[in-house]
């Protein structure tokens, strides 16, 4: 066990686990931030995309002693009030099914619009090709992306 | 008006005082562990000083606000907003002024709360219209006493009661103390559909905002204070039973508190038709997070033993049953040689008309395909899990989880506690698609939090959901069409059969439509589990049988919908047999409109159109799909789609279930398969396990609905059987190769 002092969503939190945990758990069990989903463990599934740096990741990968002073935004951290561009472009387009997935769909879209602000149909199909949606949403969250590239370039 | 007697769900007008004594009560959270799920949207409301709760499904607060209790397990369908539009349509309030909240499992009051079978909306569309109704005359009663005027002469509408004669108003919340207090009135009137405002008016997901912000709404979301975290160790293979285990290496790890076994049923217990369970037996480990259990179960040594053959007797929807479950550990290569063999020899007869084989006999043409599917893995995105707290002789469980009533006698029997000690939360479940009808899980939790004596959140990890069964089964069909020297159809022959189940229905589509027609099944017993899987049997029968019409109609010489139309106007105007499920009318109605939405008949440059359609679950669906080569791989670049469920009641969210059946039957049709070796499934994860992800998903999907006033069937299932046919017949004049043996994917690549 080691203490960890991690910058997420904005605030330092401390933690004290086996250096070899996950972010993905560190954030559900040991910090209540349960909106980073399990889906697979094996960064298949894009349920635990967070962001680290500003870059999307797989949080059931990465190691709480590999993020150092990095800093990380969760779902819950991605805006005040459900008002970025992004979410807001999801419920404007009504994605969720189950809406598990959904999170990590969203901090992967987020993260392409931070990069690629205007991304053309392949680039988002490319860019959210590692994100599992198993209720079927894929015409729905492109459409979502797009709104959410117009909204923020107009 | 529709009047009618509010004899149904009586039970549902007991009040629940505990509820009813006002202030900010915003659920049914029986651990106050988690955030009330629409607190942060709630204070933006202005919350009223007390609420009257009229009957369980909803209260009003004295500022006209209303808090709706939705009965049914969400797991994507949104019923959590489609059923309180039920509710809201008759109450006549307006939407805005709604609060969704879940009940808790409550069968005296809630009836039956059951996600499957695309029956929700169809079952609870009365008795839920009516408690919204009754609730809008108790309003109306208190209104005409407060003003001593004539009931008649009041009326209420989007949450305001009036009286015009006397120019009196006031909104619910001021009638609802006295509302609250009446009787509940005998009869009810419901409205005509053309007085709807908000039924057939798209609402958007009340539970968005919770989504895309990531709240606590999920059962793996469960906390608790004191929590343990459990996992479990099923056998390897199907076919295998725990023999012992050696804890002590596990038990060693840190954060590690336990290694128990368990085990899930009681000698002697008669199992129901959801207990399905190929592992009973079994080892859990508990310690104090993820991660911990996570690593301490790779330490743990058990050993496992085969199993003997066993008969079992299975209480469930059809009455009793005996399955025989034998020994051995099957591979796929097995399944297929049984399918083989099976497929060869005559079936069990399950319906003949006319005179099938002299047809066959006569025949001038003979067409004989056969079509296959492997078994698949349901993998919701959740995984199992469950939370339970056993403490002395009561039980609490918050569980995704899609048939509540029915595991709460297991979990009864299994730990020794009355049925009536067992109280159960309903949290959102991460999909579910009929795997979680199967709540072994739930059993386990429970069982686990009796032995270490703690609230214990039991986590299956994706490669423990992906091996522990329950899967679709292994299916297969063989049709025969017999020709005239005309061409005409004279007879029609299917054979089907699967491991563990045929998946026939021998009264469905195109039965009914043809003078000769045999329908035979067969089966093959197997120690691996299978379950419901969105439209059981339907999703695979539905493209065979529609790729078979598809290439029956070219061999014919016709147009793929006119035949369809000709065959269903035969069973229209004059039926054979009896037993027909479907109506022909509606099903022909709904491919005319597909006919129509998808310009059927254009012919566009590089683009192979495949077209089929399919009842189930009381609803028709009817798909074109739209393909393209691009560099010699297929690219579904648009699918229409035609319903017609009766009365849509929210069409944006039906439209987005329509959208996700094709997608998921998009994916299965082209990659989905799970495959056996000595009994181990030979995929475990999504790197082995092939998901449609999405570029493979179509670039467009338009659906549209019949209109028409009957009351609601089905929609989640029915959209997504036809679209494997669809895309098969699409394949075809794409490749010019018909595709017989999903998954289709692997198919190509094994062809070149």
């Amino acid at each position: 066990m080691a203490t960890f002092k991690l910058n997420i969503n904005g605030e330092t939190k401390e933690v004290d686990v086996d250096p070899n945990t996950p972010m993905l758990w560190v954030l559900r069990d040991h910090l209540n931030l349960v909106g980073t989903k399990y889906g697979c463990g094996i960064a298949q599934c894009g349920s635990c995309a967070i962001h680290l740096g500003g870059i999307a990741v797989r949080a059931c990968v990465l190691t709480v002693s590999a993020v150092g002073n990095q800093e990380i935004t969760t779902i819950e951290g991605l805006s005040e009030n459900a008002d970025h561009p992004v979410q807001k472009a999801w419920l404007e387009v009504d994605v969720p099914q189950c809406g598990y997935c959904q999170p990590g769909q969203i901090m992967t879209a987020a993260a392409l619009l931070d990069n690629n602000p205007n991304p053309s149909d392949s680039e988002i199909e490319m860019a959210m090709n590692g994100n599992i949606c198993r209720c079927g949403t894929y015409t729905r969250i492109k459409k979502a992306v797009q709104l959410a590239a117009e909204s923020t370039n107009s | 008006m529709t009047l009618i007697k509010t004899k149904i769900g009586r039970r549902a007008f007991i009040k629940n005082t505990s509820l009813a004594s006002g202030g900010l009560v915003l659920g049914f959270n029986i651990f106050n562990a988690c955030k009330p799920e629409k607190a942060e949207e709630m204070a933006t409301v202005e919350m009223p000083k007390e609420w009257f709760e009229i009957n369980a499904y909803l209260k009003i607060g004295d500022n006209g606000l209303v808090t709706i209790y939705t009965p049914n397990p969400e797991f994507g369908q949104n019923i959590r907003t489609s059923m309180p539009m039920l509710i809201a349509e008759e109450l006549d309030v307006d939407w805005k002024n709604v609060i969704v909240a879940q009940a808790p499992y409550h069968p005296e009051k809630y009836g039956f709360q059951f996600t499957g079978g695309s029956q929700g909306i169809r079952r609870r569309w009365e008795p839920l219209r009516m408690a919204g109704a009754t609730a809008r005359e108790m309003l109306r009663e208190a209104a005409a006493q407060s003003w001593q005027v004539a009931l008649e002469e009041i009326t209420a509408k989007g949450g305001l009661l009036q009286h015009e004669a006397s120019k009196q108003s006031a909104g619910y919340g001021e009638m609802a103390s006295i509302a609250s207090q009446l009787p509940i009135p005998e009869e009810v009137k419901l409205k005509e559909v053309k007085d709807f405002t908000i039924i057939g008016e798209s609402r958007k997901n009340v539970d968005a905002k919770g989504i895309v912000t990531g709240q606590s709404m999920f059962g793996s979301d469960y906390q608790k204070e004191g929590m343990l975290i459990a996992m479990i160790e099923h056998p390897p293979a199907f076919g295998m039973t725990l023999e012992s285990v050696d804890g002590t290496a596990a038990k060693a790890m840190p954060g590690i508190k336990d290694v128990v076994r368990i085990k899930s049923f009681k000698d002697g217990f008669e199992k129901g038709g959801f207990d399905t369970n190929a592992f009973p037996e079994l080892v859990a480990i508990v310690g104090n997070s993820t991660w911990e259990v996570m690593q301490a179960k790779k330490q743990l040594k058990v050993e496992w033993k085969p199993i003997t053959a066993y008969t079992e007797t299975i209480n469930g929807f059809r009455g009793k049953e005996t399955i025989n479950i034998p020994a051995g550990f099957e591979s796929t290569d097995w399944h297929m040689a049984k399918i083989e063999e099976l497929a060869a020899k005559e079936g069990k007869l399950v319906r003949k008309d006319g005179n099938p084989e002299a047809a066959f006999k006569k025949a001038t043409k003979i067409i004989e395909r056969s079509y296959s599917a492997p078994y698949l893995a349901h993998n919701s995105m959740e995984p199992l899990n469950a939370f339970a707290h056993v403490v002395g002789n009561k039980v609490k469980i918050a569980a995704p989880i899609q048939i509540p009533s029915l595991i709460v006698p297991t979990i009864a029997a299994s730990l020794g506690i009355p049925a009536e000690n067992i109280e159960m939360e309903i949290p959102r479940m991460g999909g579910g698609f009929g795997r979680k009808a199967y709540a072994h899980y739930v059993v386990e939790a429970a069982l686990i939090s009796q032995k270490v004596q703690a609230p214990v959140k039991l986590i299956y990890t994706r490669e423990d959901d992906m091996t522990n069964g329950i899967y679709r089964p292994t299916y297969h069909a063989t049709y025969r069409a017999a020709l005239d020297e005309n061409n005409n159809l004279t007879a029609l022959h299917v054979k089907a059969g699967g491991i563990p189940e045929s998946p026939l229905f021998a009264d469905r589509f195109p039965a009914g439509a043809i003078a000769n027609y045999m329908a035979e099944e067969w089966a093959v017993d197997s120690n691996i589990t299978i379950g419901a899987f969105r439209a059981p049997r339907s999703n695979f029968m539905a493209g065979a049988e529609q790729a078979f019409l598809d290439e029956l109609a070219e061999t014919m010489g016709k147009d793929p919908i006119e035949f369809r139309l000709e065959l269903l106007k035969q069973a229209k105007e004059d039926p054979v047999g009896e037993r027909n499920d479907y109506d022909a009318e509606r099903y022909a109605g709904v491919l005319e409109l597909l006919r129509e939405k998808a310009v059927w008949g254009t012919k566009k440059a590089n683009v192979h159109r495949g077209v089929s359609a399919y009842f189930c679950h009381n609803s028709y669906a009817a798909h074109v799909l739209d393909m393209t080569m691009e560099n010699g791989t297929p690219v579904v670049q648009n699918v229409c789609c035609a319903i017609d469920c009766g009365i849509v009641v929210n069409p944006d969210a039906a439209k987005n279930m329509a959208e996700g059946a094709i997608i998921d039957g998009i994916g299965n049709a082209l990659y989905g398969e799970l495959t056996f070796k000595d009994g181990v499934p030979q995929k475990k994860n999504f790197d082995q396990y092939q998901m449609i992800r999405m570029a493979d998903a179509p670039k467009g999907i338009d659906v549209h609905f019949v209109q028409n006033e009957i009351a609601p069937t089905g929609m989640g299932e029915p959209p997504f059987p036809p679209i494997f046919g669809a895309l098969a017949n699409a394949l075809y004049n794409a490749t010019g190769k018909r595709h017989y043996e999903q998954p289709f994917a692997v198919e190509r690549r094994i062809v070149g």
